[in-house]
């Protein structure tokens, strides 16, 4: 065993790898964040009300109607993603021509009623969701002891991650969005319904908040302010990474999660600031975020 | 001419009427987190209690106006500071209750002594509120620091396991329990092995259970408290941590944290409580009657106090025929005699503001133990009033004299 600046190495290799599991949850959420700004143009800050939406969603499904882990991972992105259609059918659609103020500022209320409503009817202190039994345990890796669901969530979260990026650059379904951002007039010419089309966007945001709540409800206290735990460093991710850019969210995201990680050993007071430090680092330098497209 | 005479009586009557309202109507503010992490264990469940007091104590029958206000001081000491200015200030309010998060009831603190009004504290838990920072119009009803780390901290330490970690939470209620447990752990022949400093609030403590996990200490001690020991305590169920031997001291939580944790999760946990609605016949009417009011959640300790502290208060208050003005004179009537509470049992208030009544030492049952909804402790200790609290002269506060 060696030491790094009088921390044993294993120790080191332990939070690098929670680093890494919390930086799946960054990634996942700034995820859907990214999608909706770089799709709709619109500040969702109702993002964390999403995530906690599903988190609930969830806990409802399995203790009314015995709705196990694997089928919410399911149904309660399919949930809360017409959730988020309905939404933006109603709300959001008005807001696309105004400053992103306004945008910024109605999913803000929506977000503050939805966890006022849910705090009201669940109280504030949350409510137990159970590690599915195939997952409970975990591995001794000999640095440290890894339980089967965090491995979980980092493996499934990257697989998410990867799609939701090759969806949006690689495929002609991609293609056809990303234009229909840039110049919606053309593209309708073209026989497209661009209006569905970005309605189907914001919902497949909320889905992956959605999907990313429920992936939180085992180890997190699900709990109607889990949303507004979570989002302000969730928002600083994207702002690092650059406002819209699907890759630079997941990257920063996962970084994000390693550097507070190791704050955490060396620094613990520091922990949930570091993040925050860093944006103000990088908007001086790159104002746009590290991987920002318009600068 | 005509008008001017109406307009005058019209002054007198409303110079009248604003005159009596001060006189007869008496103000409690319940100032709580009402929105965050620590809103299930006072909160708006205080808000009830308090309400419930006022019907209780019978005053407003003796011919006294009662009115509670309530607001979130959002846990930040400025906010919850300016909430009481503004209360005693412009709405002639009395007394302030509840006030969870010793940084804010500090500050608080602070004010009410300066203003003269009466400072009733159930949710803040910091023992410096009855040390060095003592006010002669503060009364601190429930629990604090000290009782919580005697009552647990001794306990686990006489059972053996000698080595331990603590998990703080980083501000002055974590600091003060991790200082208080770790004397009793010391003084009982253990060992503090490491301390990590947890940002509050925090929602992932793995990275922290890890470190404690490699300490090799015995017990992992959280000087945390609502929403924090709830992740704190799930994730080291996750983790394996009470498998591979090591254990966990709760040395704050509340029975809305043991609901929200799930039996299955939490069973075995040990811990200090000051009320536990299911333990004789006045509490359990208690509980029953507040959760018919409060969404089916039974009161915690702390909302149990908010309903006694407020209730003594009153029936105080109507004692001196209902003049609340000068705060420390209604706190040395209270401290006078022995209290009869149907919550606490008897209670005393010391010189320096602590209430001393029997707190409880008790363990969460077993799922298979549990006989329903809220069915959660079983009762291992009554620990005696005069052990329960930090003896008088060691507090360091400043009123206690000789």
């Amino acid at each position: 065993m060696f030491e790094i600046f009088g921390i044993p190495s294993t120790a080191l290799f332990g939070q690098l790898l929670i680093g890494l599991i919390n930086g799946s949850f960054y990634a996942l959420l700034s995820l859907g964040l990214a999608v909706i700004f770089g799709m709709l143009n619109i500040i969702n800050f109702a993002h964390g009300a999403l995530y906690m939406l599903g988190a609930f969603t969830a806990f409802l499904l399995l203790h009314y109607a015995g709705v196990d882990y694997w089928w919410a991972l399911v149904i309660v992105p399919i949930v809360v993603g017409i959730v988020g259609v309905v939404i933006e059918r109603l709300l959001l659609q008005w807001l696309y021509k105004l400053d992103h103020l306004y945008g910024l500022l109605l999913t803000f209320g929506l977000a503050l009623i939805i966890e006022g409503m849910f705090r009201n009817f669940f109280g504030a202190s949350g409510r137990p969701y159970q590690i599915p039994e195939l997952l409970r345990g975990g591995q001794n890796l000999g640095f440290m002891f890894l339980p089967n669901y965090r491995a979980w969530v980092v493996f499934f979260s990257a697989v998410v991650c990867f799609s939701t990026w090759f969806l949006i650059e690689r495929t002609s379904l991609g293609a056809t969005l990303r234009a229909a951002t840039e110049n919606p007039t053309l593209v309708r010419a073209f026989g497209i319904n661009v209006p569905r089309m970005i309605m189907l966007t914001y919902g497949f945001g909320a889905a992956l908040a959605a999907l990313a709540g429920v992936m939180a409800a085992p180890i997190y206290n699900v709990s109607p302010q889990m949303g507004s735990d979570i989002i302000i460093v969730v928002f600083a991710v994207v702002v690092i990474g650059g406002m819209g850019s699907i890759l630079g969210a997941v990257l920063t995201g996962f970084g994000l999660g390693i550097i507070e990680g190791l704050t955490k050993v060396f620094f613990p007071e520091a922990s949930n600031t570091v993040v925050f430090v860093i944006m103000a680092i990088v908007l001086l330098v790159k104002p746009a975020g590290l991987f920002g497209r318009r600068g | 001419m005509k008008r001017f005479f109406a307009l005058a009586a019209l002054a007198v009557a409303l110079t009248c009427g604003s005159a009596q309202a001060q006189n007869k109507t008496i103000k409690i503010g319940v100032l709580s987190d009402m929105s965050s992490l620590y809103a299930a264990i006072g909160g708006p469940g205080s808000v009830v209690a308090a309400k419930m007091a006022v019907e209780d104590s019978g005053v407003e029958k003796k011919g006294l106006k009662v009115e509670i206000l309530s607001a979130d001081h959002q846990n930040k000491p400025d906010i919850g500071a300016s909430i009481v200015r503004h209360w005693i200030d412009v709405d002639h309010v009395d007394a302030v209750a509840d006030t969870p998060t010793s940084s804010v009831a500090l500050a608080v603190n602070q004010v009410v002594k300066e203003k003269n009004k009466v400072f009733l504290i159930s949710g803040a838990g910091s023992s410096d509120l009855t040390g060095k920072a003592c006010s002669p119009n503060s009364v601190h009803w429930t629990y604090d620091t000290w009782a919580l780390a005697h009552g647990t901290g001794k306990a686990i330490v006489e059972s053996g396991k000698k080595t331990w970690f603590f998990l703080t939470a980083d501000y002055a209620f974590g600091h003060a329990l991790e200082r208080d447990t770790a004397a009793v752990v010391k003084a009982n022949g253990g060992k503090v092995l490491g301390t990590v400093n947890v940002p509050f609030p925090a929602t992932d403590f793995s990275s922290f259970l890890l470190q404690a996990q490699a300490s090799k200490a015995q017990v992992i001690g959280l000087a945390n408290a609502g929403g924090d020991t709830i992740n704190a305590i799930k994730q080291a169920h996750e983790f394996g941590i009470v498998k591979g031997g090591q254990s966990l001291a709760g040395l704050l939580v509340f029975v809305t944290d043991v609901h929200s944790l799930g039996l299955e999760t939490s069973q075995g946990l040990l811990f200090t409580t000051a009320y536990y609605w299911d333990r004789n016949d006045a509490s359990r009417n208690f509980g029953k009657r507040f959760a018919k009011q409060h969404n089916g959640a039974m009161p915690t300790m702390v909302q149990a106090g908010v309903y006694s502290s407020v209730l003594a208060y009153l029936k105080t208050v109507a004692a001196m025929g209902g003049k609340a003005d000068d705060g420390k004179a209604v706190m040395d009537k209270m401290k006078s005699k022995p209290i009869d509470d149907p919550l606490f049992g008897k209670v005393t208030i010391r010189q320096d503001g602590r209430a001393i009544h029997d707190m409880y030492l008790v363990e969460v049952k077993k799922p298979s133990e549990s006989k329903g909804a809220w069915d959660y402790l079983n009762i291992r200790a009554t620990i005696p009033a005069k052990e329960a609290f930090r003896p008088l002269n060691e507090g360091g506060c400043p009123l206690v004299k000789g």
